[in-house]
């Protein structure tokens, strides 16, 4: 059983972890794709379309990624928190 | 019915929509007026939020540029939209758990210092000023060119739209009328952008016609809208659409010092005090960027097709065969031609082909089409001819605003696009002059000068304060100081090299101590000001460039250094209280987790 500095401090640790997480491919799909690979990505076309795939990544997909990211952020955060106040209750109860 | 029947009525529609829902939603407390009492759901924070950001420069400005940079216009696209990720993942969330009503209260706060809480305040109003002169601007512009009103007067009647409704109904009343004009802007920009995406490649999503086969006179050609372009352009003597000619670095460079800057950017962070809890916070930042998403991804779309008509119809034409609009747009100075020649024959090429700028600054007519008009009619100019082959001078902003005509469009579209820009303008406007006013009023005088102020004298100080921000925001609109332009880049420099380093650090890492933040503001600040005012103002040279960063990039550098400077000195002084690190603990956490957990706090901290 956590006590309640343990679970808050594992709320912490896992939020710093996503973040990390989503950080890195946000790095990627933007100022990777977009930017640093860009040349490397124009040999490929999106498929489907008459778009080159770095192109496609600086004007418009790495926008469609940020919108995912936030999306998943919201969802892995609510799910923290969640956690967290379960743990928390069950500390509570514990003190009764 | 004529484009100014539709105009006028239009714009007059949105205005009175805008007016009644400021009287329906006046402020009657500073916590209604600094955050708009703390209780408005995600979805509409979200809308109100994109409204806020999307300034004149995206609704008019952005597709032009996009137009004539090709693949290097990413930069804003990626820029402008990627600072959101870093806003919910690193700031918002914490922020709206602090409570509180400003970014300087927070630096002030958490560096427990007056000193830090002041350069805060001059940061936030220095950039919201900087902002604000360019939105009346735009607004004056909108005016004169659709309503035939001066570019003096559109000024004034936008500052007394702008005054009714932010000074009266503070946050809560520029939260619910920038819901609306997000729906006006929204709906202006899409409308044009269907209609040609439709004309020139078959697709009614202008985001996938982007990737489409482009149509011609009706007929599929089987060739890509991007290659065919890319054709045009090479023809032309310009460089591929989809290459980009910026260096990676300087590429790299700014287009992070344009996302740290939008994630300080305070009047973007305020707007995420006024929901009700944290995990609000966070879903109306998914909102907010896919509101954002929904032009930003349109907008090369819409450069593209925008790009493709003009060097359709235009380049090798002779003057009498152009269309209606080509000369409508030459009569606003927005295009103008000079028959270096003597052909008759618009020639417009690029720099491969001794292309370059027509003539020297913007058109300066010698008298009205009838007074001074050349061989085949065209408008005689002022300005000294280069010795270039290029004869065209093309205002990026015609791309969106000669869209309906260019794809000839019924009128009310027109009329449309002259309301979503004012909307756009509008809608940032107003926020940015809240954020003036409650630096004033909240950070200035309640937090340091004169904390005995009542909450009544608080809320006079804070809509006087709105009353002459937007009293010298119009002068700046009527006069624009020369460097308006250039000082932009300074505004989000700043943003990118003094808050947001010092609020990541100060809820990441406990151990920040308050001179280690200032000694890292101070650093971050000087040294991104004292580059951008030597390469803009001093005559600094391409090839004096640090690593070749352009001045719009050094922000990033500014960030780094400030990164730099705050860590070191930090390690250097003294932990801070333990008071304070008690406080960063609390925002980093839910506050139910807590036992003295209280609903109240949940609540924006009333005086």
């Amino acid at each position: 059983m956590l006590t309640a500095d343990e679970a808050r401090s594992r709320y912490w640790k896992k939020t710093i972890l996503w973040v990390v997480g989503l950080l890195i491919i946000w790095f990627a799909a933007s100022l990777g794709c977009g930017v640093l690979w860009v040349d490397q990505l124009d040999q490929f076309m999106l498929p489907g379309t008459g778009i080159k795939l770095g192109f496609w990544f600086a004007q418009q997909g790495s926008i469609l990624v940020f919108l995912c990211l936030l999306a998943a952020f919201v969802f892995i955060m609510n799910r923290l928190d969640q956690e967290l106040s379960e743990a928390i209750e069950d500390t509570r109860k514990e003190g009764k | 019915m004529s484009v100014d029947f539709w105009t006028y009525l239009l714009v007059g529609l949105s205005f009175a929509l805008y007016i009644g829902i400021a009287l329906w939603s006046r402020a009657g407390s500073t916590k209604e007026f600094y955050v708009a009492g703390g209780g408005v759901p995600p979805v509409a924070n979200g809308m109100a939020t994109a409204a806020d950001w999307m300034s004149a420069a995206s609704f008019i400005s952005m597709a032009g540029i996009i137009a004539f940079a090709g693949r290097d216009g990413s930069r804003f696209l990626m820029g402008w939209t990627g600072g959101y990720v870093l806003l919910a993942l690193l700031l918002a969330p914490y922020l709206r758990r602090f409570g509180k009503y400003t970014v300087p209260d927070f630096i002030g706060d958490r560096y427990y210092s007056k000193f830090a809480r002041v350069v805060a305040i001059f940061c936030a109003i220095f950039v919201s000023f900087t902002y604000v002169a360019g939105q009346m601007r735009g607004v004056g512009l909108v005016f004169g060119r659709y309503l035939g009103v001066s570019v003096e007067w559109g000024v004034v009647i936008g500052m007394c739209i702008v005054f009714f409704y932010a000074v009266l109904g503070g946050m809560k009343g520029i939260t619910y009328t920038q819901v609306a004009q997000f729906c006006v802007l929204i709906f202006a920009y899409m409308v044009p952008a269907i209609f040609l995406s439709i004309m020139m490649t078959g697709n009614m999503v202008p985001q996938f016609g982007l990737g489409g086969d482009a149509i011609v006179d009706g007929v599929a050609t089987g060739q890509s809208v991007l290659s065919r372009l890319d054709g045009l352009s090479e023809e032309l003597g310009f460089a591929k659409y989809t290459d980009g000619t910026l260096s990676t670095i300087d590429l790299f460079c700014i287009t992070l010092a344009l996302m740290a800057g939008t994630a300080g950017l305070p009047h973007v962070i305020v707007r995420f005090y006024t929901v009700k809890k944290v995990a609000d916070a966070r879903k109306s930042a998914f909102w907010a960027l896919l509101f954002i998403a929904i032009l930003y991804t349109a907008a090369p779309a819409v450069a593209v097709f925008a790009r493709t008509n003009l060097l359709d119809t235009i380049p090798g034409k002779h003057y009498s065969e152009t269309p209606e609009w080509f000369k409508n747009w030459e009569d606003t100075g927005l295009i103008a031609w000079v028959d270096k020649n003597e052909d008759g024959v618009i020639q417009y090429l690029g720099k491969d082909k001794d292309g370059g700028a027509a003539f020297v600054g913007k058109p300066d007519y010698a008298g009205t089409r009838k007074e001074a008009s050349g061989a085949v009619g065209q408008r005689i100019l002022k300005n000294d001819i280069t010795a270039n082959a290029n004869e065209l001078y093309i205002d990026r902003d015609i791309m969106v605003l000669a869209n309906p005509e260019i794809g000839g469009l019924p009128n009310w579209v027109i009329g449309l696009i002259a309301a979503g820009g004012l909307a756009a303008a509008l809608s940032t406007a107003a926020g940015l002059l809240l954020v003036i006013s409650s630096s004033v009023s909240h950070d200035l005088l309640k937090k340091t000068y004169m904390p005995d102020i009542s909450e009544k004298g608080e809320l006079k100080a804070a809509r006087i304060a709105a009353g002459v921000a937007v009293c010298v925001a119009g002068y700046f609109g009527i006069n624009p100081p020369g460097f308006v332009a250039s000082v932009v880049a300074l505004a989000f420099g700043l943003a990118a090299s003094s808050f947001f380093p010092a609020i990541i650090l100060g809820i990441f890492w406990k151990r920040t101590t308050s001179q280690g933040a200032i000694a890292g503001m101070v650093t971050g600040i000087a040294f991104t000001t004292a580059y951008i005012i030597y390469f803009k103002f001093m005559g600094g040279t391409k090839d004096q460039l640090w690593f070749g960063i352009s001045p719009e990039g050094i922000g990033s550098l500014g960030m780094v250094l400030n990164f730099i400077v705050t860590t070191t000195v930090t390690l250097m002084t003294p932990a801070p209280p333990a008071a304070i690190q008690e406080l960063v603990q609390r925002v980093r956490v839910p506050r139910t987790s807590y036992d003295d957990y209280n609903p109240d706090d949940d609540q924006p901290i009333a005086h």
